[in-house]
């Protein structure tokens, strides 16, 4: 039972992980139809501003406070990194999605080679502030604190995510765009800027990821980003790109088949059985889940 | 969502005929197999040669140390050409080629430690298995298109690689690789003094996937894949199933690559998991892309290029000392070098380095052509 719960808790952890770099992930593909392979670059940005951040940053530190101002200034860094990608690399190729994938392509390979050059190729241990260290027992079972922090981030960005979808302007010229970004332009609404505000939003969430996922792993690396990205297309796959409620929900199933699949069976089988789940749903859902279906918005 | 319809396809089509370019005048008096013809003869006579080309290669050209480079590159450049028989000619996205190109290697190296099966055999068995899997997982990943296709193509492919790093079964040998069992390949293969006869057989192997590839493109289901590449929509409007045309490229794609899988495990001794990472895919549409996608030469070129390249920049430690560190640091990772120029290049030379002469071309000036190729495409 406790074995269960430990799993439970874990798994809804690497999901909330996966949530927080898929759901960038599918509002830029829903938006632009731009499989962002760079996305992985923003995560590494995020990961080693904050390790960066809490070493050198005058006031961030590697605990308390200061460690708070180190995630800050992360995020900032993938903000503005994916900022600087939307205006400099994808917005010259609008219209041209096979270049712009290209692009993103070219990115993801060069951004964790520049990483590894200034940092080199080793892993390197990030800071873990007193709050997040140890233990803290649920329904009698010790579960790491980082766990708890990483499922309590993916809420809150869900949650802020929902406001802005539901709530302001931005929001409804997002996901009228998402549905159909042809009839959008033609209500004389210029959805271009909307491009640079979802890969803002992307990067910020991916560069969050990365910063928890350096607390989640123990260390940072410049290839990290990449393996965490193919999950993440899985659970855009899965989850479909028009729903937020989708990708959470895909986020959490993967995590969870990925964490119960590893602990009882060899590892490694965990994420083999991921993918088996992708080609179930490719099998029984013709079209793929991915297919727009104006009349499934959800949020 | 992907239909390129305003991608031209005059210069893709592989067939044997002169493409309709402003030069086609000069070309037409030479048959179509003068080109092959001329460069396989210069492949060929490449080990008799004992010329040395100073800053190129580091020996002579009949070195081991340059046939070898040489080898890898050409095994680079029919693996990119396979690839380039989904990107190029049909438009499909994969992510997952490398699979296909790691399970032929890692079939052949362990059909050969495990089995003690003869090269012949291994190889055989490897290819065909190999091509099955592209045959049954293509069946799967078609059922969608674009970019979902490229998604589960990237999965199934990291399926593959997790499969191999992690090792549940104790056969792949992890992140160490496998080493080629010497004891089962003919003496002929084995040793630095038999590099000449494994630059034979990337040779052979390159002639066997550009023979297959312009063959199959050549063939109606290459006017069909023409079209599919197009505007798929529009083929499927004709009556034409576009699914088991897309099947045939994927599976002759992914046997292609299994051979050319063996073919690596030779030339290079063992196979290690990094040839089974999604980051190889992604090289491998770097170097159709650098090339040109959807040509006859382009990614080949690309792909031999691109080898070359990283080979070089690996051993060229020394070159950007006399640089400040903040400079000699990124230029010393070959990825970050080809990473940024492959991004330089889709922004300034869309159509790859095939594309580059006619480019520089209507560059100069060359109104005529220019206006004779817009009368051409309207």
């Amino acid at each position: 039972m406790s074995t269960i719960v430990l799993l439970i808790i874990t798994g809804l952890g690497l999901g909330a992980l996966y949530f927080l770099i898929a759901s960038g992930l599918s509002l830029i593909f829903g938006l632009m139809d731009v499989l962002n392979f760079a996305h992985g670059a923003f995560l590494a940005i995020g990961a080693y501003g904050t390790w960066w951040a809490a070493g050198h940053l005058p006031g961030a530190g590697p605990a308390g406070a200061g460690f708070l101002l180190a995630v800050v200034f992360g995020v900032a860094a993938g903000t503005l990194a994916a900022v600087l990608v939307e205006l400099c690399v994808i917005r010259p190729l609008y219209g041209r999605h096979r270049e712009q994938i290209l692009a993103t392509v070219g990115l993801s390979l060069a951004v964790p080679a520049l990483i590894q050059a200034i940092w080199g190729a080793d892993p390197l241990t990030f800071p873990r502030p007193e709050l997040v260290s140890g233990t803290l027992p649920f329904l009698g079972v010790n579960v790491p604190k980082d766990r708890y922090l990483l499922i309590l981030a993916a809420i809150a960005v869900f949650v802020a995510l929902w406001l802005f979808n539901s709530r302001t302007r931005y929001g409804l010229i997002v996901r009228a765009g998402v549905q159909d970004r042809a009839m959008v332009t033609a209500l004389g609404i210029d959805v271009r800027k909307s491009f640079t505000l979802v890969f803002a939003i992307g990067g910020a969430a991916a560069a969050l990821a990365g910063s928890l996922g350096g607390l989640y792993f123990g260390v940072v690396t410049p290839t990290q980003g990449m393996s965490l990205l193919i999950f993440a297309f899985i659970v855009v796959v899965i989850g479909g790109t028009t729903s937020l409620t989708g990708c959470a929900i895909a986020s959490m199933t993967v995590g969870l088949i990925q964490q119960f699949a590893n602990y009882y069976t060899v590892a490694g089988l965990g994420d083999i059985a991921v993918v088996a789940v992708l080609a179930v749903v490719l099998l029984t859902r013709q079209g793929g889940l991915t297919a727009k279906k104006s009349a499934e918005r959800v949020a | 969502m992907m239909t390129d319809t305003d991608v031209a396809v005059h210069d893709a089509s592989g067939s044997p005929k002169p493409p309709t370019v402003p030069d086609a005048r000069r070309r037409r008096s030479l048959p179509w197999w003068a080109v092959p013809a001329v460069l396989l003869v210069v492949a060929l006579s490449l080990p008799f040669s004992t010329l040395y080309v100073p800053g190129l290669f580091h020996g002579a050209l009949n070195s081991p140390s340059t046939l070898h480079l040489l080898a890898l590159c050409l095994i680079f450049g029919g693996l990119a050409t396979s690839y380039d028989l989904l990107y190029g000619r049909v438009g499909l996205l994969s992510f997952g080629h490398a699979l296909y190109f790691a399970c032929g290697a890692y079939a052949a190296a362990l059909l050969m430690s495990v089995l003690n099966l003869s090269l012949l055999w291994s190889a055989l068995i490897a290819v065909v298995g190999g091509t099955l899997l592209a045959l049954v997982l293509g069946a799967v990943s078609l059922r969608v298109n674009g970019i979902a296709l490229a998604m589960v193509t990237l999965a199934f492919a990291e399926a593959g690689s997790i499969l191999v790093s992690r090792d549940p079964g104790r056969w792949t040998g992890g992140e160490e690789g496998l080493a080629l069992n010497t004891e089962t390949i003919p003496a002929a293969f084995v040793g630095v003094v038999n590099t000449v006869n494994l630059y034979w057989v990337a040779v052979g192997y390159v002639v066997v996937v550009l023979a297959v590839v312009w063959w199959l493109a050549g063939t109606p289901v290459g006017r069909v894949w023409q079209g599919i590449r197009a505007n798929e929509q529009r083929v499927a409007v004709l009556g034409i199933n576009p699914y088991p045309y897309k099947l045939v490229a994927f599976t002759a794609g992914g046997g292609l690559a299994s051979l050319g899988g063996v073919a690596y495990l030779l030339v290079n001794g063992g196979v290690t998991p990094g040839i089974t990472t999604a980051e190889f895919t992604l090289t491998l549409l770097v170097m159709v892309a650098l090339g040109g996608a959807g040509t006859r030469w382009g990614p080949l070129l690309g792909a031999a290029l691109y080898t070359y390249a990283e080979n070089r920049l690996l051993q060229s430690g020394g070159t950007f000392d006399a640089l400040p560190a903040w400079i000699e640091a990124p230029l010393s990772q070959p990825l970050f070098v080809l990473g940024t120029l492959f991004v330089l290049m889709v922004f300034f030379f869309p159509g790859g380095m095939v594309a580059l002469p006619g480019r520089i071309r209507s560059a100069l000036g060359d109104r005529r052509a220019e206006s004779a190729r817009k009368v051409d495409d309207s």
